[in-house]
């Protein structure tokens, strides 16, 4: 017989021999058995639900762990002159930045209005740091009216309120020293980062703010208007000027980095990078120089004018529409806006209560009011035209007009006899623009022959400019006249959109006078002098002097010559179509010309004085509007057309309360051609003529 | 048939050393397989955690390995029922050894260690072991009086006065041990099951009275961590920040892994410190994270092993002592990993319960080797008794 293996035999015998397990013992074994397996099968059915059914999920919450997107700013383009000057730059920045939801505690609607204690105090500590106020002051924030507290706190509340997930900007322009001291102590400053940013840098200050405008944050309406459809949440974008116009081609692409972060949110390395797109740089008609000379030149108009506080330049090319120039006093410094700015601060430089005089409308193209006599030349253009009137007629002035027994002066009372309408341009003569305004009158709804061909001129609509909330100015009519009369009834008895509101007197609302006086012929002898109730842009007298000058076409003016890419290729150009053409008989056309040449060039021209030794051919018009109760408002439009020069230019310059318009405004414009065809800006001559 | 003729005289002349040898296979390769685990593991986890030193605590478990396995091999030649005269000094040092350290300086708000020159010993982890064989030892003194409702008392003290002792350490995961411990003694030694319940259910009051109706009457016997680790794992979401931030860390770890893992260069809740304490409590979450459910499966089932192979030689121990002594062992790795395994994939309180032989830690690796090498004891005795009679009657 063959024997069993040693150890097999053992087992025989063990089992056999070894004494029996206790019944009892044998159950509890049993249990604790089935326990274990159990508990086992726990296990891994719990690890196969984790790692095997749930594994995208988990996988997705270890990648948000540790991964972390970072916006890189992209730089904005430059915007340059016509010769290459840069008027606006991005310099790089550090930026304190603070993430509401990141904070210790985060914000909410419910305890915005005042910080939870952790939170005050990483503002005050970081206030400390980079050098802010602790102080409460005045906050306003919308929708929960004027809060009380220190401006980091207001500005992150400000952000929260505007876009509850974007980063609030507390600082910029932070030392090195202050940015290492942040850095090096992240845990401190939970919710706090400092950033790379761009700044925006106007290296000529005040001058041409209005048209460059500013770049801020985006707001939570500008996010939902499609034209700032490529912007995200923490862009900044153009508010206002030709930032704001030529925004999606100065605003770059903001590259999105990916980063890996440890536990205590270091940063490990660099996962992805998506390097951002600088913005493209924006080409200007503008010339710097000219642009400069025109602010200081009308600066120097305003501080001898008393009481002048303001006013407007624009200077374009009559063929093309290429503004040179365009300037608006008070201005005020570019600069200030690239940083946050306090509400204090606001309010005090810039609020309706200051004394600033609203240094941010640009008031050649977003103010509006009536031009005086520059208006002469549209009004000889409709009685010509409309043959109410022919160039040899003479008209005696004797110093007044009168009409159904209402009588209207030259300024002065001045007698200038027997006008032809040349001469009658040159002297500026208000009687017999009176007589032309009577002829061209008509009680029709959208007005006679004079509203017609204003209207062609551009007067009261919109130039196209390429400029944000242009003002489209008011040609009166009877229509016009009509309107204004309903709305004042309305709201002097408190109906229509004025309902519920309080009643006032006829008239109470100063809409109209309240006495429903329909459409007259005086209010066309108004308009054919430009006073009253017409409302003409700078831009738009300019545009509308550029059609005399060119013959009739009706340019568009741009500031934007093209756009560039950051290493000089141009991406695309602006030459904009002109908004129309109309035809005017060269006769007429000429001697409107004459008229307005021998203003500004013969004895006794209005503004001859002031153009006296200037060896351009400079066709100009003075202009005096009156406004109730402040002095006069001095206008001057003048153009060296492509006839007489290859450098062909129009300026046209107001100055509010700046007096007569040869005293006013003509030496401006004289030095801006003077700066336009010399280069210097010579000698600053002021006229006498005292006409309207 | 010429290999017979050579192996009789041999069997004769040292049947012996050739039994003695004989330690459970299964037993010594689930627990070298998990040294193995544990050493990979750590490799992965803690290269960066001490700089400058990748392996230092590769080289020091290795070390802890080495003298637990040693002490292993030495037990298992040794008759465990020896120990039954000890079974008093046993349980005084047991009981010394933890009111030393309560008396030793705090290491980040916690007295658990001694430091000695070489090694910080944690008593309350050679506890776990001294408990099982003394109290065992009680038990087996008792075991005609089995059924008497002092005798399961007295047991249970024994064991919850150790438990008492470790609380304030703080440790409240090993005090639970202690007791699972003791509850297990006292099952496997034939308790009622009348009085087994008994305890249960006072157990569960005392639970009930320590997490609910305490805090709610304002006498707190927990520290508030505490609290919320043993009840934060219900609603793991409720405060990511706390407490179940490190369960959440636990379970995205393990979630990411996948059924294969991310490798160690890709496991990033490890590489980048979102898991808490990668070397100790939640390596678990490492393996799962880095090995997927591949490795964690292995280690699991190398658990399962050595759960099977304690309960088998707990059936085969030559005497009661052995089998209370198995049981008590086999209790001490079942609570622990399960507990511990358990906690890192959140279905179980986060108690701060090392995973045997798995976790970094010196007395925690020695412990559980002294308690294979018991359980080998067990074995080889029940394997030479059984021969010895087979001999006998053989012969």
């Amino acid at each position: 017989m063959k024997e069993l293996p040693e150890d097999k035999q053992l087992r025989f015998v063990k089992q056999e021999e070894r004494p029996a397990m206790s019944p009892q013992l044998a159950r509890r074994v049993a249990i604790v058995g089935t326990l274990s397996l159990a508990l086992f099968a726990i296990l891994f059915f719990r690890l196969w639900f984790l790692q095997v059914l749930s594994t995208d999920h988990y996988a997705l919450a270890a990648n948000g762990n540790f991964i972390r997107p970072v916006e890189v700013a992209a730089p904005r383009g430059q915007i340059l002159d016509r010769n290459g000057t840069i008027l606006a730059s991005s310099q790089r920045a550090y930026a304190v930045m603070i993430s509401p939801p990141s904070l210790p505690v985060p914000i909410t609607d419910k305890n915005l209005a005042h910080p939870p204690r952790a939170d005050a105090g990483l503002y005050n500590l970081l206030a400390h740091v980079v050098g802010l106020p602790t102080k409460r002051q005045p906050c306003h924030v919308n929708g929960h009216g004027v809060l009380h507290m220190s401006q980091i706190a207001c500005a992150v509340v400000q952000e929260y309120v505007q876009l509850p997930y974007a980063e609030a900007t507390v600082a910029t322009d932070i030392t090195r020293h202050q940015l290492f001291y942040l850095s090096e102590r992240q845990a401190s400053f939970p919710g706090v980062s400092v950033q790379q940013i761009y700044q925006r840098h106007y290296p000529m200050g005040d001058v041409a703010a209005q048209v460059l405008g500013i770049v801020s944050r985006i707001t939570a309406s500008e996010v939902k208007n499609p034209f700032y459809k490529t912007a995200s949440q923490n862009d900044s974008v153009g508010q206002s000027g030709l930032e704001a116009s030529y925004d999606r081609y100065l605003r770059g692409v903001d590259g999105a980095d990916q980063v890996k972060v440890d536990a205590l949110g270091n940063f490990v390395g660099t996962l992805k990078e998506k390097p951002p797109t600088p913005g493209n740089n924006l080409k200007l008609a503008l010339d710097a120089k000219l642009e400069q000379v025109g602010q200081q030149s009308l600066q120097e108009s305003i501080d001898s004018n008393y009481p002048s506080t303001g006013g407007a330049f624009v200077a374009l090319n009559p063929d093309n529409g290429q503004v040179y120039a365009m300037g608006s006093l008070p201005t005020y410094n570019a600069n200030l806006f690239t940083k946050p700015v306090p509400e204090s601060v606001y309010k005090s430089e810039f609020g309706p209560n200051s004394n600033s005089g609203y240094p941010q409308v640009n008031r050649a193209y977003q103010s509006a009011g009536p031009t005086g006599s520059t208006f002469k030349p549209i009004t000889a253009t409709a009685a010509l035209e409309s043959g109410v009137w022919d160039t040899t007629r003479i008209f005696d002035d004797t110093g007044q007009f009168c009409i159904s027994n209402e009588c209207r002066h030259n300024a002065g009372h001045a007698v200038d006899g027997a006008l032809d309408l040349e001469s009658a341009l040159k002297v500026s003569s208000d009687d017999f623009f009176y007589n032309l305004g009577a002829l061209t009158n008509s009680p029709a709804p959208n007005g006679g022959p004079l509203q017609h061909w204003a209207h062609l001129y551009g007067i009261g609509r919109k130039t196209g400019v390429d400029l944000p909330d242009e003002n489209a100015g008011n040609l009166p009519d009877a229509k016009w006249r009509e309107g204004r009369n309903k709305l004042e009834a309305e709201c002097d008895n408190a109906t229509g959109p004025f309902k519920g509101k309080p009643k006032h007197p006829p008239g109470g609302c100063g809409i109209a006078f309240g006495d429903n006086r329909p459409w007259s012929i005086g209010d066309n002898e108004n308009l054919a002098v430009g006073q009253g109730d017409v409302q003409v842009t700078p831009l738009q007298l300019a545009v509308a002097y550029a059609a005399i000058a060119n013959g009739g076409t009706v340019v568009t003016p741009h500031l934007g010559l093209d756009v560039q890419s950051p290493d000089g290729f141009v991406q695309r150009t602006f030459n904009p179509a002109p908004q129309r053409h109309f035809n005017i008989n060269p006769l007429y056309l000429e001697t409107i010309r004459a008229g307005l040449r021998a203003a500004a060039s013969q004895p006794g021209g209005t503004s001859a004085d002031v153009f006296q030794n200037f060896p351009q051919q400079v066709y100009g018009k003075t202009g005096t509007a009156q406004y109730k109760g402040k002095q006069d408002y001095a206008w001057y439009a003048c153009f060296v057309p492509s006839s007489a020069t290859t450098k062909p230019i129009v300026v046209v310059v107001t100055v509010e309360q700046g007096g007569f318009g040869a005293v006013g405004a003509a030496p401006v414009a004289r030095q801006i051609l003077s700066q336009w065809f010399y280069g210097n800006k010579g000698t600053y001559v002021a006229g006498s003529s005292k006409t309207l | 048939m010429s290999a017979t003729p050579i192996r009789v005289p041999d069997e004769a002349v040292a049947p012996r050393p050739r039994v003695l040898l004989r330690m459970d296979p299964l037993l010594l390769l689930a627990a070298l397989g998990l040294a193995a685990c544990s050493l990979i593991t750590l490799k992965g986890a803690t290269r960066t955690l001490n700089p400058g030193h990748p392996l230092y605590y590769v080289e020091r478990q290795g070390i802890y390995f080495a003298i637990g396995l040693t002490l292993a091999l030495i037990l298992a030649r040794l008759d465990y029922s020896r120990l039954r005269e000890f079974k008093y000094g046993l349980y005084g040092v047991m009981i010394a050894l933890n009111l030393v350290v309560l008396g030793m300086p705090k290491v980040q708000g916690a007295a658990r260690w001694i430091p000695l020159p070489f090694f910080q010993l944690q008593p309350s982890e050679f506890g776990k072991v001294l408990l099982v064989v003394s109290v065992s030892a009680f038990a087996v003194d008792r075991s005609r009086r089995l059924h008497e409702r002092r005798t399961t008392a007295r047991i249970m003290l024994l064991a919850l006065i150790p438990a008492m002792m470790v609380i304030p350490q703080p440790d409240l995961g090993t005090a639970l041990v202690y007791i699972a411990a003791g509850f297990a003694i006292l099952f496997f030694s034939g308790t009622s099951w009348k009085q087994l319940t008994a305890l249960v259910v006072l157990f569960l009051f005392a639970m009930l009275f320590v997490l609910v109706i305490g805090p709610a009457t304002g006498h707190h016997l927990l520290k508030p961590y505490q609290m919320q680790r043993l009840t934060g794992f219900l609603h793991p979401s409720h405060d990511p920040r706390n407490q179940t931030y490190n369960i959440l860390q636990s379970l995205t770890a393990i979630g990411s892994g996948g059924k294969t893992g991310l490798g160690t260069a890709g496991a990033t809740q490890v590489n980048l410190g979102y898991l808490p304490a990668p070397n100790t409590d939640f390596i678990f979450a490492v393996v799962g994270e880095t090995y997927g459910f591949v490795g964690a499966a292995v280690v699991l089932s190398l658990y399962a092993l050595m759960i099977w192979r304690s309960l088998r030689i707990l059936t085969m121990a030559k005497n009661l002592y052995g089998t209370l002594i198995a049981g008590g062992v086999l209790a001490m790795l079942m609570f622990q990993v399960f507990i511990n395994a358990g906690m890192t994939i959140g279905i179980m309180p986060i108690t701060g319960v090392p995973l045997p032989l798995m976790s970094y830690g010196g007395s925690s690796v020695i412990v559980t080797f002294i308690a294979i090498g018991l359980l080998q004891s067990i074995y080889i005795q029940a394997r030479m008794t059984a021969a010895s009679k087979s001999r006998g009657l053989v012969s």
